[in-house]
Formats: structure tokens, sequence, C-alpha cells
């Protein structure tokens, strides 16, 4: 090979913004699934899953249990990772940086600091900028997504309402996400100042999203998908995928329900393909009336 | 070929948008392809990254496997970046059960090989046939060229190993300058559409 170019002996460069970043473009337009064990992370693989996300108790189980709810089993996350060749990513509590770490040391490709599991701090989010693996952060909001970006989140969820089966909140949340990009691209320079303060936001990512119209990290939506009409539904309201938590294994007939949601978020602004995704699945998970939640049980008040 | 050259981007997943712009701003038509129908109206089609077993499995399921492997052995400019390069390989050093490929260039392709998204990294490559220094490889997750047949041109390299090959019309890179502001691969992905034309 003595003909090609010669390559600078430039070192390479791990956990780079770009490269972080970059691994949640490769998701994009994708289904990202909840598992919690091997078995279910193949269903979940074969169904077209672009990802899994490895955890001990669905969050519907996590309501149901009660109790604390921690980063999961080193040797549930290792059998998983072993089982599947697409991504894996699993969750860490809320500004707990000790859990992350050994996330990161047991080779997950990102990790979630997730609302779903008990926060550890209530005031601080782990500083992500201190680790290789790259996070995604839940938010409600513009400015909680442009605070946990400021922290080095590489990737943004709507939180919606996990474990319900009730799409009411995820929808909530990603319009007034997009609602308030919109709001950002209307407003000239001398206005982003008072915009970053009132979003409590620094002002160099207020100003970012007011040039790009989109957040400078890639925008999924979860919390409460639990049909291939739901996973449409929040393609077409402008999230870039969708993460299926309780909706599948809590179903009827999970590899089938997988392989729907996978379909209908490809082709979510074709109904007839969404019609053909929507028949015969059996029984989806029992919602719950998002209403009826006492506010200590609502995960998407934690972090802010 | 006179005018702007169309070319198509496989858009049942993956980092879509990114190659849009660049093709956008290489000079061509860019356009997302997710039907037979819209296949037929290209010149030629980018497979972008992403996941290699999602979008194969969703080129099955929606019919797109037979025509892309059609369009490409008919000679159809084609390239593909990590996991396109995956789909265009004729074969797969590590498939999982059943993983198709649309095939196009006579290489063996071994998956995840650079390692998982804590050994995602950025490097400097030189490619031949792209003048103007080397240009910023990111390498996600990133598959490399275990072995390539006689009638393939290695590329590029990177620690010993391939990650850029060219097979006639069909051009495969490991790593994706759709992430960067560089569009000049896409610019010799263009010029290969506009001398076939």
């Amino acid at each position: 090979m003595s003909t090609l170019p010669s390559t600078p002996q430039s070192a390479p460069a791990t956990g780079t913004a770009r490269v972080k970043r970059g691994m949640a473009e490769q998701l994009k337009g994708g289904v990202i699934m909840d598992v919690v064990n091997a078995e279910q992370a193949k269903i979940a693989e074969d169904a077209g899953a672009v990802a899994v996300m490895a955890l001990e108790r669905v969050p519907a189980d996590i309501r149901k249990d009660g109790g604390v709810a921690r980063m999961s089993d080193p040797n549930m996350i290792e059998e998983i990772i072993g089982a599947v060749s697409i991504p894996v990513m699993a969750k860490s509590r809320i500004g707990h940086f000790v859990e992350a770490q050994v996330l990161q040391a047991l080779g997950v490709d990102y990790i979630d600091e997730s609302e779903v599991l008990t926060p550890a701090d209530e005031v601080n989010h782990s500083d992500k900028f201190a680790f290789t693996t790259p996070f995604v952060c839940g938010a409600t909001n513009l400015g909680e997504a442009l605070r946990r970006i400021a922290e080095g989140a590489a990737m943004i969820r709507s939180k919606g309402e996990a474990g319900t089966g009730n799409v009411v909140e995820a929808v909530r949340h990603l319009r007034r996400i997009r609602g308030e990009v919109a709001r950002l691209r209307g407003y000239d320079n001398n206005e982003l100042y008072a915009a970053a303060k009132d979003l409590r936001a620094p002002y160099e990512l207020v100003k970012e999203v007011a040039e790009l119209g989109k957040l400078p990290v890639v925008l999924f939506s979860a919390g409460g998908v639990a049909t291939p009409a739901d996973a449409a539904l929040m393609r077409q309201l402008g999230a870039e995928g969708v993460f299926v938590g309780s909706g599948i294994f809590k179903s009827g007939d999970p590899a089938r329900r997988a392989a729907a949601i996978v379909k209908a978020t490809t082709f979510y602004d074709d109904p007839k393909v969404i019609a053909d995704a929507s028949r015969n699945l059996g029984e989806a998970m029992v919602g719950i009336d998002c209403d009826t939640l006492p506010e200590g049980e609502r995960y998407a008040n934690r972090g802010w | 070929m006179t005018g702007t050259p169309v070319i198509g981007v496989l858009a049942l997943q993956g980092d879509v948008r990114e190659h849009l712009t660049a093709l956008a701003s290489a000079g061509a038509e860019a356009r997302a392809v997710r039907r037979p129908e819209e296949l037929a109206r290209v010149d030629g089609l980018v497979l972008p990254g992403g996941e290699s077993t999602t979008m194969s499995k969703l080129a099955v399921l929606f019919g797109m496997m037979e025509p892309l492997r059609e369009r490409v052995a008919a000679g159809m400019p084609v390239y593909g970046t990590c996991a396109g390069m995956i789909l265009l390989a004729d074969k797969i050093l590590d498939p999982r059960s059943g993983q198709e490929t649309v095939q196009g260039i006579d290489m063996i392709v071994r998956r995840n090989a650079f390692g998982r998204q804590n050994e995602s990294f950025e490097a400097a490559v030189a490619i031949t046939s792209v003048p103007g220094g080397p240009v910023e490889g990111v390498f996600i997750r990133a598959p490399w060229v275990e072995s390539v047949g006689a009638g393939v041109e290695v590329l590029a390299e990177h620690g010993g190993h391939i990650v850029a090959v060219r097979q006639d019309n069909a051009l495969a890179t490991s790593f994706h300058p759709e992430l960067t502001g560089d569009h000049r691969v896409h610019g010799l992905f263009a010029d290969m559409v506009r001398a076939v034309g």
C-alpha cells in the first residue's frame, strides 16, 4: 500500500463533542427500546431497534414496586452487551456520577442520566464533560434541554411520563420544546440576552439555537409511547426518533409490537403503512391517566 | 452529464439530513429515498451512517433490497459511509443472522472493528483522489475493511486498516465526512455521478 498518501501522525481523539453527538446522529429515525434481559434485547434487535436501554425494571414496574430505583446490575448489563451488536445504553440516577463512571467502565455506548431512577442529588446533575461515554438527558422544555447540553449532554429526549402508556405528556413536552425553539427564531439579537435569562440557559447556546432553528444535538421523544401511531405522532411533531419503554414488553405480543413501532417510526408520514403496522397487535399495555398521578409520582418533575 | 446530478440518500434510518446538506453543497440536487419509485428517479445514491442491521432489515421489509441491488449492479454510482459501507460489502465477516447486504464492492468488512462508542475517535485521514490534504475522519463504532478483491482500489488506511475503497462506481468510507464541514468526499462522489450521466 505504498501508493497511499501519508496520514499525519496526529493522535486519534476520543470523546470529542463531534464523536459524542455524531453517535446520536446515527440513531436518527430509529426506535430505542427498554429491555431487562438478553432475551428481550435480541427480540428488540430482531425487530429493528437502533439501540437498547438496559435496565432492571421497566418504568411501569418501577411505578408499581415503589422504593428506590438505581443503576442496573453490571452482570445484567454485560449480558445484554454480549447478546446484541446494536448500541447498548444504560441509566444512571440524576447526579450519581459514580453510577455513570461504572457504566462507562462497563463499556455502555450511551448513558441516560434519567429521571425514571430516583435522583441522587437534588441540586446538581452529573458533569458530563468528564466522561468519554456520551450522555442523553431528559427535558420538559427548552431551558432544561439547554442546561443539560451546557453540562455536556450529547443528545436530548423529551421526558414525557415514563411507565404510563399515555402519550399526553410526551406530546406536551415535545410541543413545548419545539415551540420555544420556533419563538427564538423570531427574536432579534437584542432579545436573545433576555431570552437566555428567561430560559436560565447560557447565552451562547440560546444564540446557537436561534440561528440553527433546532437544538445543537439530536432530539428524541420518550415517556408514554405505546402504539405505532403514538411513535408516528411524535415523529410528525418533530422528534428525530423515539424511546419506547414499558410499551413493548408490557404488551401482549412484544416481538410483533416492537416491529410494528419500528415500521411506523420509519414511515411516520404514511398513514397506510401505520394502519398496516397497527393491525392485530394484541393487547397494548394498560395505560394510566396522567391527571390521576400524584405530584410525587410524576417522574418528569425530577431534574430541573 | 450536463446540469445538476440528482443524488438520493437512503432514508430508512441514520444521518440522512447531514448527507443531504453535504450533497447540496457539493452541487447536487439531493433527495431522501425510501421507496422503489423514488430510487428510480435518482442518478446516484448515498447509503448513510446508521445501524447496519436496522437498515438492512428495513430495506428487506419495505421491498427496497432487490431494487437497490439491481441499480447498483447496473452501475448506478453509490457511496456508503460506515453502516453504508457495510451494506455495500459483498461479505460481512461477522454478520447478524440473516443480515443481508446490497453488495457492490468485492470486500470483506468487519463491523464495529474499531470498538464500541468509548473507542470512537477523530483523526486526520489522507485519501487518494481527494486533493488538498487529509480530511477530518470521524469514526463512530466504525467498521474496517479486512480484505479486498483485485478490482478494488484502496483509497485510505488508518492504523494499518483499510478505511476507504472504490470499485468502479461504488465508493465507501468507514468514517463520516458528512459530520464535518469539509465536503470534498461528497464532491468526489458528485463527480462520479456526473461522469456516468
